[in-house]
Parts: C-alpha cells; sequence; structure tokens
C-alpha cells in the first residue's frame, strides 16, 4: 500500500515536471508550474517530510507562477505602451 | 574585437565545464555514500532525534534548524534577506519612470463573479489565521517559521483574486513591510547567534521577515506589472 502510494507520487510528479518543460507558452507554462508544485508536495507529504510540503506548497504552487505571471504581464504591457 | 570577445566566451565555457565536471564528480560520490532509499537505518536522524529530545523540543525540524545547526539556518534567512533587497533595488522607479495611482486603471473592485469576491473576502481571515497558527504551533507539530511566514505572505494577495488591487494596496504599506523586514532579520541575527535553541521566539521572528520579504517581493511585481511606466 504505502510502496503503490510513493510510485504513484513519483510517477505523478515525473508526468507533471515534463508537461512542464513540453509546455511553451509562459503562461500556461506558470499554471502547469503550479501544478507541478502540488504533486511535488504530495510527494514529500508521502515521503514523510511534511515540514518541507508545507513550504514547497506555499513557495512552489502559489509564490513562483504568481512571480512568472506578473513579471509576462509586466513585459507584455512594456512592450504594448513602447511607441511605435 | 569580436575575437576577444569569443576568446571570453570560450573561457567561461571552458571555466563552467570544469565547474559542472567537479560538481558531478563530487555529487556522484556523495550519493554512492548515501544511505539506500526507504531503508530502516537512518544514523543521522537518530542523532538528531535523540538531541532534540534532550533539548525538550518535540518537533525535531524544528530543532535542527533553530538549535542544532542553527547557523545554517542564519545564513539561509540573510539569502532571503539578501534577495528580498535585491528586488526592491532593482524594481525601483527610475528616473524615465512614473508610477500611476491605482485608481486610474479601475484596479479598484473589478468585474469578477460576486461568489469570486465573496470568498476571498472570507479566505483572507482564515488563511492569515492558518499562517499564524502555523508559525506559533511550529515547534509542537510541523511546520514553523518559514512555512508560516510563507503562508502569511501569500495570504494578503488572495484580496488581488477578489479583483481589488487597491484594497491589497491599502492592506500592505510598503514602508512598514521594509522596517519589519530589517527588525526582524536583525533580531534573528542575534538570536541565532547569542540564543540558539529558544525555537518559539526565533519561530515568531522567521515567520515576521519570511512574511515581510514575500510582501515586499510580491509588492515589486505587482507594481512593475500594474502601475510603472516609461514616461520616455
Amino acid at each position: 500500500m504505502g510502496e503503490a502510494l510513493l510510485a504513484g507520487a513519483f510517477a505523478l510528479a515525473a508526468l507533471l515536471a515534463t508537461a512542464v518543460v513540453l509546455t511553451r507558452d509562459p503562461v500556461r507554462q506558470a499554471i502547469v508550474l503550479s501544478g507541478y508544485g502540488l504533486s511535488l508536495g504530495v510527494l514529500f507529504v508521502t515521503l514523510q517530510a511534511p515540514d518541507v510540503a508545507m513550504a514547497q506548497l506555499a513557495v512552489g504552487t502559489v509564490m513562483v507562477p504568481l512571480m512568472v505571471i506578473l513579471a509576462v504581464a509586466a513585459i507584455r504591457r512594456h512592450q504594448r505602451e513602447e511607441p511605435p | 574585437m569580436s575575437k576577444g570577445v569569443n576568446g571570453v566566451r570560450r573561457l567561461r565555457l571552458c571555466l563552467m565545464a570544469a565547474g559542472a565536471l567537479g560538481f558531478a564528480a563530487v555529487f556522484t560520490l556523495a550519493v554512492l555514500g548515501l544511505q539506500p532509499f526507504g531503508g530502516d537505518v537512518h544514523p543521522y536522524g537518530d542523532r538528531a532525534v535523540r538531541a532534540s529530545l534532550l533539548r525538550g523540543t518535540p518537533n525535531t525540524v524544528s530543532s535542527v534548524n533553530f538549535d542544532q545547526r542553527a547557523l545554517d539556518t542564519l545564513g539561509e534567512e540573510l539569502i532571503l534577506v539578501a534577495s528580498a533587497l535585491a528586488v526592491v533595488v532593482l524594481l525601483r522607479m527610475v528616473r524615465r519612470e512614473e508610477e500611476d495611482e491605482p485608481g486610474r486603471h479601475r484596479y479598484g473592485p473589478a468585474d469578477v463573479f460576486e461568489a469570486l469576491r465573496v470568498t476571498g473576502y472570507a479566505l483572507l481571515p482564515v488563511t492569515v489565521l492558518v499562517g499564524v497558527y502555523v508559525v506559533a504551533h511550529g515547534q509542537l507539530s510541523p511546520g514553523g517559521g518559514f512555512q508560516g511566514g510563507v503562508v502569511l505572505g501569500t495570504a494578503v494577495h488572495v484580496l488581488y483574486l477578489t479583483g481589488d488591487y487597491r484594497a491589497l494596496d491599502r492592506i500592505r504599506p510598503v514602508p512598514l513591510f521594509e522596517g519589519g523586514e530589517a527588525v526582524a532579520a536583525a533580531a534573528f541575527v542575534v538570536l541565532a547567534l547569542a540564543f540558539a535553541g529558544l525555537i518559539i521566539p526565533m519561530n515568531a521572528v522567521v515567520g515576521v521577515e519570511v512574511g515581510c520579504a514575500f510582501i515586499l517581493v510580491l509588492a515589486k511585481f505587482f507594481e512593475q506589472a500594474l502601475l510603472v511606466r516609461e514616461t520616455g
């Protein structure tokens, strides 16, 4: 039971990590990255590391994707406002 | 001219390759020396648990972070302070830029679903409370200053999801959080160097410091994405 759970968590993390790499548009990639962060959190819980899982959930699913999306938004806005 | 640039590039590549090879060698050696994955023998864990029980801290991770390895944590905290400081300095207003008032862009209550807005307002106090709990209960249960601080730092941004950037701007005055960041970081340096092992105050100080750092970094990113524009 425990082994199956671990294998599933590892497989999910590997799957979503591949999905992050294969997603080319930065905005979509940030969303997929958030899902990948969530899967890493699940993996850390199954590996009995709840402290790390908490930090991973907050940083990996909220902080980093939000920063990427805000950076992309800033770049697009500045490009749009540039005089032709 | 271009020959010189190429030479520099090649030198840089060689330097990088040497570093990567050295890292690969040392890393492989280190991994080969590890205990097998999922085994029953945990020499470091056993020693850490024994030491933390001797000092009366039930959560061994907190004990390792703030007592047995407080000096390592000090380094990590200073890295976070340095990166928050770098973001604030790099994303400051320069002469060719000016900042718009949040109201100018209708970044006030925007067209979001009523249900989303109500959920956001309802979740804000709950999320802040969870953050405070994770910080305050860190010496007993999983969590602690860093985890709780991150929850606190991201909690206020629920307000942005409700579509109200002006409310978010009002709830986190940047100068206050700059001061909080500096005071908490200084307090942690003193605690880590002189009073390592005082888990509860160290958790609290780290919680304030991490929360302030995350709020500052995100505030600067929000300013760049929404308000700052070039004046030419």
